[in-house]
Parts: C-alpha cells; sequence; structure tokens
C-alpha cells in the first residue's frame, strides 16, 4: 500500500469557495476584514492589494509581469505588456512577477498564466484573448480573477489583515520601488520563499480553488494548458514542486479523458513528454528510467508506483521453524515490545512489523537465530521452489541468506544445499546468518554462476535469484533512479541469460522428485524479466509451469513490440504499490529433459525426448567427456524433438542431408546421426573446426536461406537460428534471440559440451552466433543437397561429417559415425 | 578440506570434553548418519557425510564453509569453539548453569553475570568449569568457562 497521490490535498474547497470566487470584489474585501483564513485572508490581502495595484498600473504592466523573468515567451502579451508596463518600476515588476510566481507555484503554470493574463484580461481582454496564448483559458481568467486575490500568497504575511487591500496594495507598491534599485531579485527570492511557505499553507486553498476553477472550465475550455516548452525554462530556474505536482494531475486528468479536455492543437505526444520531465522532476528520476516505467505502466499505476517507490516497504521477518514456532516468536516479540502481525495468508512464517520499540535486529531472538529479516517478496521464490525433503539443493546467488535458509527449514535440514555467491563479502553474510539460523546442510561456496554445471550438476532444483537492476527496490536504493540506463538494463539482461542458462543445465531434469527452477529477480522491467525467461524457452529444454503463487499481476506475454511465449502467463510480477512489497518477478521451469535442444527449440512442446533412433544413435554416438548417456539422450531427445516439430532439425542432423529432408519428421536416423555427430564433433572440435567454419561460414548465408525456405514448421521459438530460418516464427524474437545467442555464445560453448546444439557451437566457434546458426540452419534447413555439401563442411572440420557425407550418400537414416 | 589429524582430533576432543564429558560418541555416530569433522582452512566443520560428498567437488579455494564451523584452531593450534556448535553441544552438557531472565538480557550483550542472577546451576560445578549456560526458557546461550566467584563467569571464551 504505497502512499497514493492524495487528493485529499485540495480538498479544502467547499462549496463556499467558489461562490467565493465567483463573487466580485466586495466579497474579497469582506472575506479579508473578518479574517476569514488567516492566510487565505492575508493572501487575499496581498492579492487583491496586487490587484489593486495592477489595475492602478495598468493591465499593461501586468502582462509584462506575468513573464517571469526569462520565462515563458508569450509573444502576444509581451508587446501589451511592455507598452503598457513602461512605468512599472523594477520594483513593481519584481513584486509582480513574485506575485506571479507565487501565484504559479500554487496553480499549475498555465493556469498561474491564466490568472495573470486574467487580470490583465479585465482590462484587455480581449486582446489578449486574441493572443492565442497557450494559457488560454479566457473564461477561467474572469474566475480567476477572483481566485487570484485569494491565491495571493505574497508574503505581505507582515502586514496586518486589518489594512484594506488597497492600503496593502499601496504599502507595497512602495516597498518595492524603494527596493526596485536592484535589489528586488533578492525580494523575489525571499519572496518566492515566502510564497512558496504560505503557498504550502495555502496550497490547499488554492489548489481547491484551482480545482475548482478547473473544473468550472472544463466545462467552459480546457482547463489545463499545456506549458509551450519555453515552459522548460523556468523549471530549469526554480523547479517549483508545487507546480510541478498540480500539473501532473492535471496533465494526468486530461490524458485521461483526451478526446474531451485536450487542448486544440497539441498532441497526445506533447503531454506525454511533459508528464515525463514533470515526474522526473518531481520524483528525482533519470528520463530513461521513467520513459520506460510510462511504458510498463498505465497513467495513474505510474504516479501510484512512484509515490509507493518513495515510502519504504514495511518491515517483515521470517520464523526460523527450525528453532521455534511463529506463534511462539510472536508471542516473544510482542513481550518485548514489537508491534507485530502475521504477514498474511499466504504464509505461514511471515510476520510484518508495525513499530518496535526494541531494535528488531538485536533482540535476543534474533541472535538465537529464531527469525530472520527477510523482504516479503523474498520469501515467495521459496515458496515457489517448493524445496522436499533430501533433495539436492542449489542456490546459485544467495547472498545474504535469507532464501538459502528458508529453504533449508522447508527441507528440515535433510539434504544438501549448496549456496553459492560470487561475492565474497557478501559470503560472509552468508556464513553468519546460516549458522546462526542453525542451518547444518549447507555448502557455501564462491564461485561464478556461470561455471555451474561444470562445477557440480545435477541438481534436484535451483533457485537463481538473478543480480539485476534493482528497479523493483528503489525504495530500498534511491540512487537507481537516476544511475540505471540503457546500458546498465542490457547487461544485467545479458549476465541473467548466461546465468539462466547455467542453471537450467545444472538442473537434473530426471531427479524423481524434482527438476524445477525457479529464476527471480527484484526488478520489474520487461528486459530482465520475460525477455530473459522467454530467451531460455528458447534455447533450452524447459517449460515454464505454476508458481503455486495464487496472487500477484500475470507476467507479459507480449510487450511492445516484442512477443513472449502464451505460457509465460503463469509467471508472476509483483509491485511495491498493489502488492506492498518489493517489486519482483518470479518465474518457474521445469526441465524436461537433459539434452540441450539442437537447433530449434527444447519448446515443451517438444519436452517429450524422442525415442527414436535412440538405440541407433547410441550406439553410434561416441561418449562424450561428459557422459556417454548424455549424448544418447540428447540424441533421442532431438529426434523426438524433431519429429515432433518437423522443424527441428539439430544442427548435426543437418550435416546429414539425409536430415535435412528428413528434418520434417522423420529423422530418427538422422538423430542419431546428429548426436554422434555432436559428440564426434566435441572430442574433435578443435581440429576439424577450422576449416569447417570457413566453409560454414560460406555456407551459412546459404544455409539461412534454405533453411527459412524449409521451415515450415512452427517451432521456432527455441532457437533463433531456426528462426531465422524459419522465418514464420516470431521475428522479434529472433531478432533478440540472435543477439541474446551472440553475446551469450561464449557460454553457449561452454555448455554445448553437453548439449549437441552446444557442441555445435563449440566446435565451430565461429566468432559470429548467426553463422552459427546460420550453418545449423544449413543443417537443418536445407533439405536440399546443398547441404550436403554445407554439412560436410560444418561437420567437414570433423571427420565424421565427412563421415557423415559419405552416409548420407549413401542412404539416409543410417547414422554414420564413425 | 581434509580429516583432522590425530594431534588436531586429540586437542579438539579435550575442549569438547570439557564440556560434554565423555559424550563425543555421541557427536559422531547419530541416527541421522554419521557425521564428521573436517579442516579447511583452520576451521572445523562438523558435517555429516552425505553433505561431505558433495562437498569434495568444490574446489578448496571456492569453498567457504560446510556444514556447521564448530570451531577454529589457532595458530598456536590451540582450538576454540565457537558459539556456532552450541546446538550440538548444548544437549551433552555436563554442566549447566541458569540464568534468571533480567540477568539474561545483560549477558546476551557481553556483560557478565553476577550470582545473583543465577537462577539454577548443576551440582558438583568446580570452578573453572566449562559450563553451557541456558535461559530460563531452557534456551542455550552460551558456553562458558564459570567461574564460581561472585563476580562472574569469566567471560573468556572456551
Amino acid at each position: 500500500m504505497g502512499r497514493k497521490l492524495d487528493p485529499t490535498k485540495k480538498e479544502k474547497r467547499g462549496p463556499g469557495r467558489k461562490a467565493r470566487k465567483q463573487k466580485g470584489a466586495e466579497t474579497e474585501l469582506a472575506r479579508f476584514l473578518p479574517a476569514a483564513g488567516d492566510e487565505n485572508s492575508k493572501r487575499l490581502s496581498s492579492r487583491a492589494r496586487k490587484r489593486a495595484a495592477k489595475r492602478r498600473l495598468g493591465s499593461a504592466e501586468a502582462l509584462e509581469m506575468q513573464k517571469f523573468p526569462g520565462a515563458k515567451p508569450l509573444p502576444g502579451k509581451l508587446p501589451k505588456g511592455i507598452s503598457g508596463g513602461a512605468v512599472q518600476t523594477p520594483g513593481r515588476m519584481g513584486a509582480q512577477s513574485l506575485f506571479h510566481a507565487a501565484q504559479g507555484k500554487k496553480r499549475p503554470a498555465p493556469a498561474h498564466s491564466s490568472e495573470e493574463e486574467g487580470e490583465e484580461e479585465d482590462s484587455e481582454e480581449d486582446g489578449v484573448l486574441s493572443q492565442g496564448d497557450l494559457w488560454g483559458s479566457e473564461d477561467s481568467d474572469t474566475d480567476m480573477i477572483d481566485d487570484y486575490g485569494a491565491d495571493s500568497d505574497l508574503e505581505d504575511e507582515d502586514e496586518g489583515e486589518e489594512l484594506l487591500p488597497i492600503e496593502r496594495a499601496a504599502r507595497k507598491q512602495k516597498a518595492q520601488e524603494a527596493v526596485a534599485g536592484g535589489q528586488w531579485s533578492e525580494e523575489e527570492t525571499e519572496e518566492e520563499e515566502e510564497e512558496e511557505k504560505g503557498s504550502s499553507e495555502s496550497g490547499p486553498q488554492k489548489d481547491d480553488e484551482t480545482d475548482g476553477g478547473l473544473q468550472i472550465n472544463v466545462d467552459e475550455e480546457e482547463p489545463f494548458v499545456l506549458p509551450p516548452a519555453g515552459e522548460m525554462e523556468q523549471d530549469a530556474q526554480a523547479p517549483d514542486l508545487q507546480r510541478i505536482h498540480k500539473r501532473i494531475q492535471d496533465i494526468v486528468g486530461v490524458l485521461r479523458d483526451f478526446g474531451t479536455q485536450r487542448e486544440e492543437g497539441r498532441s497526445r505526444s506533447e503531454y506525454l513528454y511533459r508528464l515525463q520531465k514533470d515526474l522526473a522532476t518531481y520524483y528525482s528520476y533519470g528520463d530513461f528510467l521513467l520513459g520506460k516505467l510510462m511504458d510498463l505502466f498505465p497513467l495513474s499505476e505510474l504516479v501510484e508506483f512512484l509515490e509507493a517507490n518513495e515510502v519504504p516497504r514495511p518491515i517483515t521477518l521470517r520464523t526460523n521453524t527450525l528453532k521455534t514456532r511463529r506463534r511462539d516468536l510472536a508471542q516473544a516479540l510482542i513481550n518485548r515490545g514489537v508491534n507485530l502481525d502475521p504477514l498474511g495468508k499466504w504464509s505461514k512464517t511471515g510476520l510484518v512489523v508495525y513499530d518496535s520499540s526494541v531494535p528488531i535486529g538485536a533482540t535476543p531472538e534474533y541472535l538465537a537465530g529464531h527469525y530472520m529479516l527477510q523482504g516479503a517478496s523474498s520469501m515467495l521464490p521459496v515458496m515457489a521452489l517448493a524445496p522436499q525433503e533430501h533433495e539436492r539443493i542449489l542456490d546459485m546467488c544467495c547472498a545474504p541468506g535469507g532464501k538459502t535458509s528458508y529453504i533449508a527449514q522447508l527441507m528440515k535440514n535433510t539434504g544438501v544445499i549448496l549456496a553459492n555467491d560470487a561475492n565474497a563479502e557478501r559470503l560472509k553474510s552468508v556464513v553468519g546468518n546460516l549458522h546462526r539460523l542453525g542451518v547444518t546442510n549447507t555448502i557455501i561456496s564462491h564461485y561464478d554462476g556461470r561455471q555451474f554445471p561444470k562445477v557440480v550438476g545435477g541438481f534436484d532444483r535451483v533457485l537463481l535469484d538473478a543480480p539485476c537492476s534493482g528497479t523493483g527496490v528503489i525504495s530500498k536504493d534511491p540512487a537507481v533512479k537516476t544511475n540505471k540506463d540503457e546500458k546498465d538494463i542490457l547487461r544485467c539482461a545479458h549476465l541473467q541469460k548466461e546465468l539462466l542458462l547455467s542453471a537450467i543445465d545444472s538442473v537434473n531434469a530426471t531427479s524423481k522428485t524434482g527438476g524445477y527452477l525457479v529464476y527471480c529477480t527484484c526488478s520489474i522491467m520487461v528486459e530482465e524479466n520475460e525477455w530473459v525467461v522467454d530467451y531460455a524457452l528458447k534455447k533450452r529444454n524447459v517449460r515454464l509451469v505454476p508458481t503455486g503463487l495464487d496472487f500477484g499481476q500475470e507476467g507479459f506475454t507480449r510487450f511492445r513490440e516484442r512477443r513472449f511465449h502464451p505460457t509465460l502467463r503463469s509467471t508472476r510480477r509483483f509491485y511495491p504499490h498493489t502488492h506492498n512489497m518489493d517489486g519482483f518477478f518470479i518465474a518457474k521451469f521445469k526441465k524436461f529433459s537433459n539434452s540441450l535442444p539442437q537447433s530449434q527449440t527444447g519448446n515443451s512442446a517438444a519436452s517429450t525426448p524422442t525415442n527414436l533412433d535412440l538405440p541407433e544413435v547410441k550406439g553410434q554416438v561416441t561418449p562424450k567427456p561428459e557422459g556417454s548417456s548424455q549424448p544418447a539422450k540428447k540424441a533421442r531427445v532431438a529426434v523426438k524433438a524433431k519429429q515432433q516439430l518437423e522443424k527441428r532439425q539439430h544442427p548435426k542432423k543437418a550435416s546429414f542431408q539425409k536430415q535435412n529432408g528428413i528434418s520434417k519428421g522423420t529423422d530418427s536416423g538422422l538423430s542419431p546421426v546428429s548426436c554422434d555427430t555432436k559428440s564426434q564433433a566435441s572430442s574433435k572440435v578443435q581440429d576439424s573446426r577450422q576449416p569447417a567454419r570457413e566453409a560454414e561460414v560460406i555456407r551459412r548465408p546459404k544455409a539461412a536461406k534454405k533453411l527459412k525456405q524449409k521451415s515450415a514448421t512452427p517451432l521456432s521459438s527455441k532457437k533463433v537460428a531456426f528462426r531465422k530460418q524459419n522465418g514464420p516464427k516470431g521475428t522479434d524474437t529472433e531478432v533478440s534471440v540472435s543477439k541474446t545467442q551472440a553475446t551469450l555464445k561464449p557460454e553457449d560453448c561452454d555448455q554445448s559440451l553437453q548439449n549437441a546444439k552446444g557442441t555445435e557451437k563449440v566446435k565451430q566457434q565461429l566468432p559470429e552466433q548467426p553463422s552459427r546458426r546460420a550453418a545449423f540452419q544449413k543443417q537443418n534447413g536445407t533439405p536440399k543437397g546443398l547441404e550436403t555439401s554445407t554439412m560436410s563442411s560444418r561437420g567437414s572440420s570433423r571427420p565424421p561429417a565427412a563421415k557423415r557425407r559419405k552416409s548420407q550418400s549413401r542412404g539416409s537414416s543410417h547414422p554414420v559415425l564413425s | 578440506m581434509r580429516p583432522l589429524t590425530e594431534e588436531e582430533t586429540r586437542v579438539m576432543f579435550e575442549k569438547i570434553a570439557k564440556y560434554i564429558g565423555e559424550n563425543l560418541q555421541l557427536l559422531v555416530d547419530r541416527p541421522d548418519g554419521t557425521y564428521c569433522f573436517r579442516l579447511h582452512n583452520d576451521r572445523v566443520y562438523y558435517v555429516s557425510e552425505k553433505i561431505l560428498k558433495l562437498a569434495a567437488n568444490i574446489s578448496g579455494d571456492k569453498l567457504v564453509s560446510l556444514g556447521t564451523c564448530f570451531g577454529k584452531f589457532t595458530k598456536t593450534h590451540k582450538f576454540r569453539l565457537h558459539i556456532t556448535a552450541l546446538d550440538y553441544l548444548a544437549p551433552y552438557a555436563k554442566y549447566k548453569v541458569w540464568i534468571k531472565p533480567g540477568a539474561e538480557q545483560s549477558f546476551l550483550y557481553g556483560n557478565h553475570v553476577l550470582k545473583s542472577g543465577l537462577g539454577r546451576i548443576t551440582e558438583n560445578t568446580c570452578q573453572y568449569q566449562g559450563v553451557v549456560v541456558y535461559s530460563m526458557a531452557d534456551v542455550p546461550l552460551l558456553l562458558k568457562q564459570k567461574n564460581r566467584r561472585v563476580i562472574a563467569p569469566h567471560s573468556e571464551r572456551p
């Protein structure tokens, strides 16, 4: 429950205000004398004074004054003002500007200007109006005049209310003239400050009046006039938060009902641009991040989100069920003077702390390890992971250890957890926390997460809380508002993709009780969340499953120009303004096959490992260093996948021409072959690759084309390469995938050892990913004879490829693996 | 990571024995599997064998911690027991000292305990005995070497 924009601020207005506004000067005077509202009356008086002064001086001056020094250019008005106000002393100008400034602060600039104009309008309405000024709502001007007096936030607080407005105005004028000698600027500042104070006080009132005026105006004309670009100057000079805040609300209101409330001649994008600038100023965001947020949220939510980020989330803690129960802990803490409540229906161990008379991180219960301070959103991924007893779990980015300890307590200290983090200093906190909480089944290590399947793999479940840009926890770290830009987000996304692929490879799909992976980030950016998940779906044999969390917003399946896999609806997003917890994203994968999808996809659809050809393949596949079973499995899977998808063509298969032809479905023979090639490739990789690479490079373009032609099947999702070839699959994904693939290439290489795909890559190690893909493509897609030659080239690097060629020529489905 | 040498084992067990007497065997043979002590970076870890198997895959410089850290060996090869060992030693402690709730807080934050703060105490506890300090709710707080004198148990950490 983040703090929302509080419309109640303006609520002070009551029915009487409007009436007041609409009444004439007499009413105002009446107001002043009896001191209706202290400040109001003061302001009124000052305003009235000013107005009187203005009237005296003539509207012309007022026009001049309207412009803030160096502020918006109002060509129309200027001439008028100048002509009229030539006589005005600088002091007056200062006062006037202040006056305007004061008014402006209280109201949005347009209104402000309109007010001023209004004043002058009185005298020169027609002229001004005809100017077609942006500030426009001429009608409102008249209304504004009355408000004007009320609004006057001039400091003249010192003046007594007893004075008639006229007298006050006169006095002020005199003062200003006196000061005119160049000190008026100082006055301005002072006055501005005072005005601000006054305005803040009278702000609500003014707002009310303004709003009331606006409301009135809505009917008549667009109440809110978008300030011209020149307005920015003013902001740069002296950002008036009140005014900006008001303007934000106005713009949101206008945009909500754009058809009726828009100002003629101003486009929606101008309003949006203005809004973005204002929001960035008001909430201190960088432009990039704010732009991203505007893409992500509808306007009403956007403001709520920004407001929620200004306020910290409530402190929550998690009971350590290894040592105590929530009831007992709550009791003990209450006895110490902590005000707390259970967290919600969805958590059996969470408590939220409202306030506490003792430091919550220093109670004896804390030291004894009975609970852990943890954000509510951090409990969710572990609940989604649902670790069972006696399982092997990997927590890839565990610091500071909250999730790891939660996993341990759910497993009741059975099984083994490997808690890893790449940051040595933060690991110390992990050690400390785990020892304090009495977790005994954990090994703590200090690896880069991307090394994982190599170091040790075969886990039942993996939790990956990826390092991210932190846009969901802005309330904890406001620096994120300004120091994140496009590069950071993309860099994070890249790292996350690498880590996710490593994590997927570390899961043992054939685990009896598991095979699950939970990927989560504390970010709300689509680039780091849905995009990464979608990438993984294409690249590995995983599928998304429901997280088991029944609340939270569903992830996006499409966002702007991107399209994601439909199963992304089972992922969950959490926001600070809707759930009152840190922004979070959770996705749960199930790995259905240990092999790497060779070519196209390991989509969930393709999940069923192919059993065809497996026997053949097995025999042929040369045991890889990693494990002989793997290639065989992979081959099987690959085969199945291919067959199912039709499109799937393992790159290896591609090498076999027959495969190409068969790719559509029948590759039983092929798959084994491909596997073989893979395995072979892996073993041989280095040597043969070189020549092959070159050949392949050349081929790629060809292959790519071919594949595309061939690609008929929908699959594409998995492999970008295929996609390209396939064409039919999402286009943007291709692009993105290709990018990601490109970036991930090195990693792929490492991991490829296990996967046919990987082997392909490894073997080729071609600098360009696309080329690789092309190679695959060649293999896969083009049944045509081309492939053979190309394939051979691919494989040519390896002798097996040559063999394949032969085999291919001989007959199709015999996987001839050397 | 390596098993403890004879010497180290002896030193360590001597220390532990101060608190739990001869119940050492209970530490090693537990109903849920055999546990052992392993030495890594001068720290002694108490791990079950299952964990040990997995941990063997992790290279030494990357391994940070296993299971529970019992204590460490100082440069002069004395063994210092850590608070983290409390959970394991407490059940087998020979001598126990209970302190009153009032004194518990101050004790927890590092101060000594006056004799008046003692709730109850196992009989026959001699001076300078290693004891496990409990709160009145039977929550083990600390391992201390007890000084029978009025002032307080020595806060000499075991």
